[in-house]
């Protein structure tokens, strides 16, 4: 399967990417490791007419500490954040989650950033910022703002990015030594989670169970009122809207957010 | 069009390509290089994967522009002075291969696998070879091929005594 034709820049800087976005404008697409993009380019699901290749831009890959949080840039491959020693020990949920993602050849090319901004309500890293309470940093015309993984997902693959923005770094605060749990089912090895639920500090984040990664809200409520993790796992599929298809219908998906809940919430690491 | 240049199995190559033009057709169409097979076309069975600056990558979804600069390895450019990878070699030995089509993939991931962790447990290697399919099923015999790998690497000095005696 080949691609449609397309014109390809390589960007030098965030500043060059922002720069050339505002002359594309929707033509363009941003390609990072371009283990999302490419798939859909190739099945011409996507066809944009300019890729603009931000992989070796200067200042968006890598790790680092600023205050109580973790920044991580956003052409930050999976293999790099997964092996992390400032992640694994600052934030070892998001280490674990970026070591499920595919396989290790997709771990080596694709980029949190490039997960974040595609939004796969399925993925891993979408459920690991949200359940961490992360935020992202994203630059365009206008400057710079920050956007709290609550709002960031805004629908099925859409996100708050505005036209002409790009996503330059995720941060998530440093949690060592905090008590988490991290559940995915799948059927095949490297495949996307059927359900998935993640759990720490109270808060609980559930994959593939709507059109974007959400807050199982109300078993969060109950643990905060004092229930049992077995009984607030109960509530973990309330006002959940999953879809179905040929892994899962509807019920078992809610039956999964339930017990994968439960399991994340009595299985810490 | 554009101009790409990269380093191909150790020779610095210069090429006029399309922007869309896979890793994988130009390694085969342009460069010759055959060892990388296209099975899935679709990022998930790893029969296409070689190594792009010392790392696992499947060539089937990596834009030949997106290598520029950088050094690709296909099975074609593991053995030195025609003396096998010791990898290739262990493939061998273990008779770790079937009909042989996933097998130059199984061989590039095991190498970059190997070379994160040089001495992995049966699980990890399970584990690392998991983009990996072999649709003849014979991963029992890739699994030993590439523990047999890791343990001649462990102890070359007896391997060594081996030979000689």
């Amino acid at each position: 399967m080949i691609p449609a034709q397309f014109e390809y820049v390589a960007a030098g800087s965030a500043a060059h990417a922002i720069d050339l976005l505002g002359q594309h404008g929707d033509d363009a697409k941003v390609l990072a490791g371009g283990h999302s993009l490419l798939p859909m380019m190739k099945l011409r699901l996507a066809a944009p007419a300019v890729l603009i290749d931000i992989a070796r831009a200067s200042g968006l890959a890598g790790v680092s500490l600023d205050g109580d949080e973790i920044v991580v840039g956003a052409t930050t491959r999976h293999a790099d954040l997964a092996s992390s020693e400032l992640v694994r020990t600052e934030a070892p949920l998001l280490a674990h989650a970026a070591s499920l993602v595919g396989d290790p050849q997709i771990r080596h090319r694709g980029t949190i950033g490039g997960s974040l901004a595609h939004a796969d309500p399925a993925a891993d890293l979408p459920m690991a910022l949200l359940v961490l309470g992360g935020s992202v940093e994203v630059s365009g015309p206008a400057g710079t703002r920050r956007v709290p993984a609550d709002e960031f997902f805004t629908g099925f693959f859409e996100t708050a990015l505005a036209d002409g923005e790009l996503l330059t770094a995720v941060r998530v605060p440093r949690q060592a030594g905090v008590p988490w749990g991290y559940q995915k089912f799948v059927r095949r090895a490297n495949d996307w989670a059927i359900v998935g639920a993640a759990a720490i500090n109270g808060r609980i984040a559930l994959a593939n169970m709507g059109s974007t990664p959400l807050r199982a809200s109300a078993a969060e409520q109950a643990l905060t009122g004092g229930a049992s993790p077995a009984e607030a796992a109960e509530l973990a599929a309330e006002g959940t809207t999953p879809g179905e298809d040929i892994h899962a219908d509807r019920e078992f998906r809610c039956h999964l957010a339930r017990v994968l809940t439960r399991r994340a919430l009595e299985h810490l690491s | 069009m554009m101009q790409v240049e990269l380093t191909v199995n150790g020779v610095q190559r210069s090429d006029e390509v399309e922007p869309r033009l896979l890793l994988v057709h130009y390694l085969r169409e342009v460069c010759g290089f055959r060892a990388a097979n296209i099975g899935c076309d679709t990022t998930s069975c790893g029969a296409c994967t070689v190594l792009l600056n010392g790392e696992s990558v499947k060539s089937c979804t990596v834009l030949t522009a997106q290598a520029a600069g950088q050094q690709v390895i296909t099975a074609e450019g593991l053995a030195e002075n025609g003396d096998l990878h010791p990898v290739q070699q262990a493939f061998r030995s273990e008779h770790g291969l079937q009909c042989g089509f996933c097998t130059p993939g199984m061989v590039m991931a095991a190498v970059s696998l190997l070379q994160e962790n040089p001495n992995p447990t049966e699980d990890e290697v399970r584990e690392g070879l998991e983009g990996n399919l072999c649709r003849c099923t014979g991963y029992h015999n890739i699994i030993r091929a590439v523990l047999a790998a890791a343990s001649a690497a462990a102890e070359p000095a007896t391997a060594q005594a081996e030979v000689t005696a």
